[in-house]
């Protein structure tokens, strides 16, 4: 079997989440096995029936409440056991900050090898081998995995999710969780509302030094409103409190791989490329003809942003128009 | 309290990524390497700062590698610290080296651990949660902000979606990035003082490697930039439909 960590925020399984699952279901194609997902806390029976339709025959509930706040100790646990019961061969999770925590855990425990962050299908022709990105994005790398068990962590984004048909089972699973397990006392959690969360988003509108202050990034927000984008930045300006941290995308700040990603403003050094130039179609908006960002771009539009970025909006709202 | 803190070597941020072995092994030539920005910046200094405030009564750094990171380590010590280890493996499988770190925590009574949020190199950001579970220790990666009050280490993380705030007793591993602390600049004296500084080697546990990186691949270049007039907005969310097919 393959197991895979399905995640879900108050009940509702992430779109990452059912990509992990159609990962999984792939793999398991290709093995001659089936998928068996693990869901944890507070989520509805409907809820797991449907993880069925992304390739799911079973669903391991484990219904612990604590379960519903993060913690990287007890989800291994609980991840380990689905494993164990289902004798995994494979585990699947997501190169999130969930993932990152808890699938290495599973993965020292058990003594296996870890694919952190993998971008493809592994082959299994001559070992099993599955590519991830390195140096931040500049290149990838093929890492081959020699013990029985092997964990995947999947990098978001990087499948379409596609909805089939199919209903999955649902089985309580008791991991043994005892009070040692949840030792880490949450005191706050603050989870933006609504807003796409930036390493989940399709479409990114990011903005850098070229737009000249805080106070013009309000063209930024009409257009990532209107496209239903994220927003982002690059280092020097959230270095320069223009934003927050958790917008700053490059290689020392997060690694992104949107569809779209349209850079505003922004130069495009080499740091900056390394956590974006896995988006699929990349455009950039900048008045200097000599930025570098345009060497790595699909689309340019060379001129500033204060004129070009509203009549952008403009014409998305237009185009949406058109297609009600 | 004892603070270990792990430091890995990684290829200079503006280093030109390049193959060479048909593609089996990264090209050192002209390459420098630096200390893991996250190690650096974030952890090492956090820590410093801990024993600076007379939270910590001691910092070691600890490495994994051949003699050839020496001169990183002696720059980490530079920053501060009282001490190196040195463990005397080469890998690039995480949990080699995550096992060759838990393996010496254990022996030595550590009660921080704290790492990185990733090394720039593989990004694999594994370590930590590893040595965490080897160490049978709590884990609370993407740390933003780490204070401590007695026993109790109250931190602020990245969680998906949102922030945290934790409180969590001591011993514990922690993976920090932006916000934990400023990166420093080693001035004469710690450099100086690196010199002498007391750096151990020690043998490399018998751990199996469980993965390796057998190939690297550069990404397809790009086809080349398609300019558009700034007066033509409507034919660029066009061509983002009907060609490049993102929205």
């Amino acid at each position: 079997m393959i197991v895979v960590l399905a995640e879900h925020a108050q009940g509702v399984f992430k779109k990452k989440s059912l990509e992990a699952i159609l990962y999984a279901a792939h793999i398991a194609k290709e093995m001659g096995t089936g998928v068996t997902a693990i869901a944890m806390g507070n989520v509805s029976e409907s809820e797991m029936q449907g993880l069925g339709a992304y390739g799911a025959q079973r669903v391991l509930h484990t219904t612990d409440a604590r379960l519903d706040n993060f913690n990287s100790k007890a989800y291994a646990k609980v991840v380990i056991a689905a494993a164990k019961k289902e004798s995994a061969k494979v585990i699947v999770g997501l190169h999130d900050t969930t993932g990152k925590a808890v699938m290495p855990r599973v993965a020292a425990r058990l003594q296996a090898g870890l694919v952190a962050g993998a971008v493809g299908y592994p082959t299994m022709s001559n070992g099993f081998t599955v590519k991830k990105t390195v140096f931040s994005g500049k290149a990838f790398a093929f890492v081959t995995v020699t013990s029985d068990t092997k964990v995947i962590s999947l990098m978001p984004n990087t499948f379409p999710v596609v909805k089939g048909e199919g209903s999955a089972t649902i089985e309580t699973l008791d991991a043994g969780l005892s009070d040692a397990d949840f030792s880490v006392k949450v005191l706050e959690v603050s989870k933006a509302s609504g807003a796409i969360p930036l390493s989940e988003a399709e479409l990114v509108v990011s903005g850098g030094r070229g737009m000249k202050g805080p106070e013009n990034w309000y063209v930024l927000e009409d257009l990532a409103k209107e496209l239903g984008a994220a927003t982002a930045c690059s280092r020097p300006v959230a270095d320069s409190h223009w934003r927050p941290h958790g917008e700053h995308v490059g290689q020392t700040g997060g690694t992104i791989r949107p569809n779209l990603y349209i850079a505003v403003g922004i130069s495009g050094a080499i740091q900056h490329l390394a956590g974006v130039n896995g988006s699929k179609t990349i455009v950039v908006i900048n008045k200097d003809p000599e930025a570098p960002f345009f060497k790595a771009a699909d689309y340019g539009v060379l001129g500033d942003a204060m004129e070009v970025i509203p009549k952008l909006t403009e014409a998305v709202k237009k185009y949406k128009a058109s297609q009600n | 309290m004892k603070i270990l803190v792990c430091i890995s070597q990684v290829p200079d941020t503006t280093a030109k990524i390049a193959f060479t072995d048909n593609n089996t092994a990264f090209n050192t030539q002209g390459v420098t390497y630096i200390i893991n920005p996250y190690d650096e910046w974030y952890a090492l200094v956090r820590a410093l700062e801990l024993k600076e405030s007379g939270a910590a009564t001691a910092v070691h750094l600890v490495t994994v590698g051949k003699a050839d990171v020496e001169p990183v380590i002696r720059k980490a010590l530079a920053l501060g610290g009282d001490e190196a280890i040195r463990i005397d493996t080469d890998s690039n499988d995480p949990y080699q080296v995550a096992a060759q770190i838990a393996e010496y925590a254990k022996a030595h009574n550590y009660d921080l651990v704290l790492c990185g949020k990733e090394s720039i190199d593989y990004n694999n950001g594994s370590v930590g949660a590893m040595v965490a579970e080897l160490l049978d220790m709590n884990f609370l990666g993407f740390a933003s902000k780490i204070d401590v009050a007695g026993t109790t280490v109250t931190v602020n993380r990245e969680i998906d979606g949102g922030e945290e705030t934790n409180a969590c007793d001591l011993p514990l591993v922690i993976s920090c990035q932006k916000g934990v602390a400023e990166a420093r600049i080693p001035n004469m004296r710690g450099i100086m003082a690196a010199r002498t500084k007391p750096l151990t080697v020690v043998a490399g546990a018998a751990v199996a490697n469980v993965s390796s990186v057998t190939s690297y691949e550069m990404p397809a270049p790009k086809s080349g930039v398609k300019m558009i007039s700034a007066d033509n907005m409507d034919e660029l969310v066009q061509l983002l439909h009907s060609e490049a097919k993102v929205i």
